[in-house]
């Protein structure tokens, strides 16, 4: 059938479960589009053709026999390539775990395939999610939809741009500092990285630890509540997951903003902040008032702070994650070395990319005898000043609502020379993560170059319901879907 | 406080990665430029605030001390670039 592409869960599920479209219809149809614009958009690492296929024909053959069909039955899914997958190559967009197959699935992606749903592949992403446009892969770019000379951002590029070019209804991404969030922005769908502690990560090669999350991307906030229901919740197989109970996210939808207290900080609408970026979300901020939100300034006075902040919690955390990459239990090895120094050296030096290492560098350095306390302990110290802001804040209101990243997609090469440049494109988005908090962004307008606009919600600790009724209710006052990225030369 | 070539040649030791000499030029005025931007957390007086390491919502549970299956050693083993009777394979360690 066609037009089964870009198509919500819901409808998915519908035509589904009521027999109205068979899964292996809708599968095939979700990898026809891929296969017709992979070409220009690049999102993928692996595409599952036959495997997907057969994923599909399993959830059909369960509703011939009468089975219950899980809730996402027959929803086409990437999975970025951070996550292991079983038999499926996981590299991490990274030269060093070239040909590495996982031996297990992430708890997150086990619990999509119990859910019904198809793993249609892996996406592609900045080498161990160290970026913010995916031109850190190690293998190829992927392009923004809206503007194939632009990047999609990143660290969760592909699985951005494969939602955006509808080649999956939904995906999974994960956020150190926005990698869900900013990508969602430049894509013009929508992402969320829920509060620290709600979906397992067990499975998820770890980058920094105390700040990584795995979360959902959708076309609509709807979708990515699905999601969000399936694959949150404790896991025994990750402790720092949490075992407060999972609420129906569905539920909160249709709640609407009347009475919601919304804080607007000041520190998000000063320098740097493109005027298209900041006219879209402020006319989204009318539109919430219109709704019957009250808006309230804010003030986050540490805001400033965030990004040096990150930088050194970020980098010594990753430096000490991924000393394992040592050519002795997986992936690559460097040739001939006689001894294991030379080996690990070798190994490390041909098998990461230059932004890795620069952070590995950083993370070691902060961390090294001297230094320890002036940058680490610092910086610890320095993300308490940061999430007390936001609990003081969360005092007087209920939400924040925030631009997700003060620019619209770059072009590529735009930044890549200068890594600071690039660590700012973060600046509205490492704070929650450093908060532990949960934040949504959805599309809120586009610029006159018709590239999307993200707005981000922020909630409290666990809140993801009040964060994405907010976020529902935004998103059918702009209906922002009414717009289509260029790629069938249709809109 | 301007770090020199000799130091990030030291924390690359640290690190286990190796730069050549361009590289290493390169790298020393980045990673000046990176660390000067890391340290306007200077300017915030931190004596009295306590460090936050994680903001955990976990359990931190121990599981019970029950038996239960773990990976097959072929399965552990398969991704290894070398092995050898059910071990990693690797070169000499000490010399």
């Amino acid at each position: 059938m066609s037009g089964a592409f870009g198509r919500t869960i819901g409808e998915i599920h519908s035509l589904v479960t009521s027999g109205q479209a068979s899964a292996a219809e809708i599968c095939g149809a979700h990898l026809r589009r891929a296969r017709e614009v992979e070409p220009r958009v690049k999102a993928f690492r692996t595409l599952l053709d036959e495997d997907a296929l057969r994923q599909a024909e399993a959830v059909d053959r369960d509703r011939r026999e009468g089975r219950p069909l899980g809730p996402l039955a027959g929803v086409p899914i990437a999975v970025k390539d951070v996550l292991c997958t079983r038999g499926v190559p996981t590299t991490c967009g990274s030269r060093i775990l070239k040909g590495f197959v996982p031996a297990y699935d992430a708890t997150c992606v086990a619990r999509l395939r119990r859910a019904g749903a198809v793993i249609v592949g892996k996406t592609n992403m900045d080498e161990f999610a160290m970026g913010s446009s995916t031109e850190n892969s190690a293998y190829e770019k992927t392009c923004n939809p809206w503007a194939l000379d632009h990047v999609p951002g990143g660290s969760s590029g592909g699985s951005a741009a494969a939602v955006a070019a509808g080649e999956v209804a939904a995906s999974l991404g994960t956020d150190t500092g926005g990698s869900i969030r900013q990508p969602a922005a430049f894509c013009g769908v929508a992402g969320m990285k829920p509060t620290y502690g709600r979906v397992s990560r067990y499975g998820l090669v770890a980058f920094a630890s105390s700040l990584d999350q795995v979360g959902p991307f959708g076309v609509t906030v709807e979708d990515v509540a699905r999601v969000l229901q399936v694959i949150a919740g404790h896991d025994p197989n990750d402790s720092t997951s949490s075992p407060q109970p999972v609420p129906d996210y569905l539920k909160a939808l249709g709640k609407g903003a009347a009475g919601l207290r919304i804080g607007v900080p000041a520190e998000y609408f000063r320098e740097g902040l493109t005027p298209e970026v900041e006219t879209a979300v402020q006319s989204a901020l009318k539109s919430a008032e219109r709704l019957g939100a009250r808006l309230e300034e804010i003030s986050l006075p540490h805001t400033e702070y965030a990004i040096p902040t990150y930088y050194i919690i970020a980098t010594a955390e990753a430096s000490s994650n991924l000393a394992r990459y040592d050519g002795v239990r997986y992936g690559h090895r460097a040739r001939g070395a006689m001894q294991m120094g030379p080996l690990y050296v070798r190994t490390r030096t041909e098998g990461f990319g230059e932004e890795v290492k620069r952070r590995i560098m950083l993370g070691t350095y902060v961390l090294s005898s001297g230094y320890y306390d002036a940058y680490y302990l610092k910086g610890q110290k320095v993300r308490t000043l940061i999430r007390r802001d936001f609990d003081l804040a969360f005092e007087k209101v209920d939400v924040i609502v925030t631009p997700t990243s003060p620019t619209p997609a770059f072009r590529f090469g735009d930044k890549v020379d200068d890594p600071l440049s690039m660590y700012l494109s973060d600046i509205f988005t490492v704070t929650i993560n450093l908060a532990g908090l949960p934040g949504i962004s959805i599309p809120c307008g586009l610029t006159r170059e018709r590239l999307p606009v993200g707005l981000q919600v922020i909630g409290r600790p666990f809140d993801e319901e009040t964060v994405l009724r907010l976020a529902a209710a935004l998103e059918g006052a702009l209906k922002f879907r009414d717009h289509r990225p260029p790629l069938d030369g249709t809109s | 406080m301007a770090i020199g070539k000799d130091e990030v040649r030291h924390i690359a030791k640290l690190a286990n990665l190796e730069f050549s000499e361009d590289e290493l030029g390169r790298f020393t005025q980045q990673f000046n430029s990176i660390v000067e931007y890391v340290a306007r957390l200077n300017a915030l007086d931190t004596a009295d605030i306590p460090p936050t390491s994680h903001v955990g919502g976990g359990s931190h549970a121990l599981r019970d001390d029950t038996l239960v299956p773990s990976m097959p050693r072929e399965e552990a083993l398969a991704n290894a670039p070398e092995s050898e009777r059910g071990h990693f394979k690797v070169p000499k360690v000490i010399g």
